[in-house]
């Protein structure tokens, strides 16, 4: 009962939020200079052309009358046209998203596996020299940004030591026969495992760059709470039952450390995909992130407000995700 | 240090070490920070210290690797980029930008957050949850795309940027501020300030404020590493300075596009961005550190 109540009680702040979201991007575009169809015109328009084309997207009338015909196209699941691409929004967006939610998860697998591992070891070589270079490792790593490492992954493996691909999602040539646009997963899926081999090598420096920060984080907190399990009685209990170091830490601190750590990465998730906006500008990586700088250099307007709402969905539904999880380990919650 | 003893404990030791006196035994705080004292030398003296025009180009001396590799010019320490400009002089340059950025964007934007954080923190009631709303819809924008967009309805150049990200970052200092403050006027001597009749303002700004000091000064420095990093970003972009003011974003941006003919062009910004970022989050470390009344025990 308790979570059902977290839940609509999350929903109905979610709404919200998001309504203002909305609201704050519809005017914010709008009250400003800066005219979209400037953008698409060609040279040798006149005036008349102008109007035209203003009349055709629905920019000439009262900015309450735009508002009220867009608000009634979202709640009907019509987020309008792009301007620059012609396409509903709806369709760019569907078709843009599911390279997003790939590079985010994966980027996510790996600064949780990454991020665990570095905690462990530290862990075990806690009070040694070790551990300080890995602490001293890990402020630096933690100070710097999924911009920087970026770049910094483009010199090292596109340019130093060409192994990787420096642009794309897939080859051009292996991109044809796919049905679905999750493109890794479909490869995987149907046992093509040279093509998902080449999509993960594209996919590898982005994931990274995105990965590193939120492994930084996971590192600090996870070593600290692992450190303050490490001299729990339970934890001396099975020394006493003669356990080795390595099964001490992974069956008996982290079951009970994760707690603290896992509601931080859900946070922190919310950072990472907000990081895909320039790591994918940097690998043009054609997902949403991409897509947006691109939309906002255009003034594309529909596409704008229909971006910034799906950013501002996902970002609601990890924060929900996570009060959710909290909320169904923490005990007391859940028998309250 | 003669007065300290085994026995002594910290309470009744007569002379506690001054902030400075800490500040400068600190690490961190004497290496980040002699470091930026050093970038802000190199933004203040960029005309006397740059060996070169950094809008100088020389067509005929595109692309020249750095000294100490193949086909380098003597007098070119970092090479030069594609249109033959000395990288060395344009990374000092670019100091400038970027230290504006810091200072006065992450200035702006604590001096806004702290305001309303102090208020909500200190009145609480619908002031507190009027700000706080306002937070969390904020927060609910990813920050890197509300820059551009912004910066995008702005018009480019260094206000817009500056304005973005005092527009964003508030934010951040809202929320610590506001609890820190919560937190305060809880305590005793607030408590017995209004006892004695200080007005509101009075024991906001005299009483509270300086013990919400030393999280406000670690959180400023931090911010001003986030500020290099955005303006960098919206460089890369090309929604900020425009083009003949040398920035290290614009150059990464540069950089990245001739990346497999020169390399240097994106490495010797990208170095310096990397070590001034590091440099303000240590130094936030280390003034936390040294200045938190509690985590000083």
């Amino acid at each position: 009962m308790v979570l059902f109540a977290v839940l609509v009680n999350r929903m109905a702040l979610a709404l919200l939020t998001l309504a203002g979201v909305g609201v704050i991007v519809f005017v914010l575009l709008r009250v400003v200079p800066g005219d979209p169809v400037a953008m698409m015109i060609s040279p040798g328009a006149g005036p008349a052309d102008i109007a035209a084309l203003k009349a055709h997207y629905g920019l000439d009338a009262p900015l309450a009358t735009q508002f009220w015909i867009w608000l009634r196209g979202v709640v009907t699941g019509d987020f309008g046209t792009s301007i620059t691409l012609h396409l509903y929004v709806t369709e760019v967006l569907a078709a843009r998203l599911p390279a997003t939610v790939e590079l985010a998860t994966l980027a996510l697998l790996v600064a949780v596996l990454l991020g665990g591992t570095i905690a462990i070891v530290g862990t075990l070589m806690r009070r040694s020299a070790g551990e300080t270079v890995i602490d001293g490792l890990n402020s630096i790593m933690l100070a710097v940004p999924d911009f920087i490492w970026a770049l910094a992954l483009v010199l090292l493996f596109a340019v130093a030591l060409p192994v990787l691909p420096l642009t794309g999602r897939i080859d051009p040539a292996l991109a044809e026969d796919f049905t679905t646009r999750f493109y890794l997963v479909e490869s995987i899926l149907t046992g093509r495992f040279a093509v998902a081999g080449n999509i993960l090598s594209h996919m590898a420096m982005p994931a990274l760059a995105l990965a590193l920060p939120l492994a930084a984080v996971i590192v600090r907190l996870l070593k600290q709470s692992l450190k303050e399990a490490m001299v729990q009685d339970y934890v001396l209990l099975a020394r006493i039952k003669g356990f080795g170091e390595l099964r001490l830490v992974l069956q008996e601190a982290l079951r009970n450390a994760v707690g603290p750590t896992l509601a931080l990465t859900g946070v922190q998730f919310t950072f990472l995909i907000g990081g895909t906006v320039i790591v994918e500008r940097i690998f043009s990586y054609p997902g949403i992130g991409n897509l947006a700088i691109d939309a906002v250099i255009n003034r594309d307007f529909p596409l704008i407000q229909g971006l910034v709402l799906l950013f501002g969905l996902i970002f609601i539904l990890i924060n929900i995700g996570v009060d959710l999880t909290v909320a169904a380990l923490n005990p007391r919650l859940r028998h309250a | 240090m003669e007065h300290w003893s085994p026995t002594s404990t910290i309470d009744t030791d007569p002379q506690p070490p001054s902030v400075a006196a800490r500040l400068l035994r600190d690490p961190k705080v004497v290496g980040a920070g002699g470091f930026i004292l050093f970038l802000i030398v190199l933004a203040l003296g960029a005309p006397l210290i740059a060996p070169r025009d950094p809008l100088a180009q020389n067509l005929l001396l595109a692309t020249v690797p750095p000294t100490g590799f193949a086909e380098a010019e003597p007098g070119y320490l970092l090479g030069t980029d594609g249109l033959g400009r000395d990288v060395l002089s344009r990374v000092i340059f670019g100091t400038q930008v970027s230290l504006t950025v810091a200072f006065v964007a992450a200035g702006l934007a604590c001096l806004i957050g702290s305001l309303l954080g102090l208020l909500a923190g200190f009145l609480g009631g619908f002031v507190e949850a009027v700000i706080s709303r306002l937070v969390d819809v904020w927060m609910a924008f990813p920050p890197v795309l509300l820059s551009i967009l912004l910066v995008a309805v702005l018009g480019t150049g260094l206000h817009s940027v500056i304005a973005a990200i005092v527009v964003i970052d508030w934010t951040r200092f809202c929320r610590v501020v506001r609890t820190e403050t919560m937190g305060q006027a809880q305590m005793d001597y607030v408590t017995a300030a209004r006892t004695i009749g200080f007005a509101r303002p009075t024991i906001l700004f005299r009483e509270i404020l300086p013990n919400v000091m030393p999280v406000l000064i670690a959180l400023l420095t931090l911010e001003m590493g986030i500020a290099v990093v955005v303006e960098a970003i919206l460089s890369f972009v090309g929604l900020s300075v425009s083009s003949d003011t040398p920035t290290w974003g614009g150059m990464i941006a540069e950089g990245r596009q001739i990346v497999h003919e020169a390399w240097w062009v994106l490495a010797a910004p990208l170095a310096a961005l990397f070590a001034t970022v590091v440099a303000f989050n240590q130094l936030g470390d280390g003034l936390a550190r040294s200045l938190d009344p509690v985590l000083r025990r």
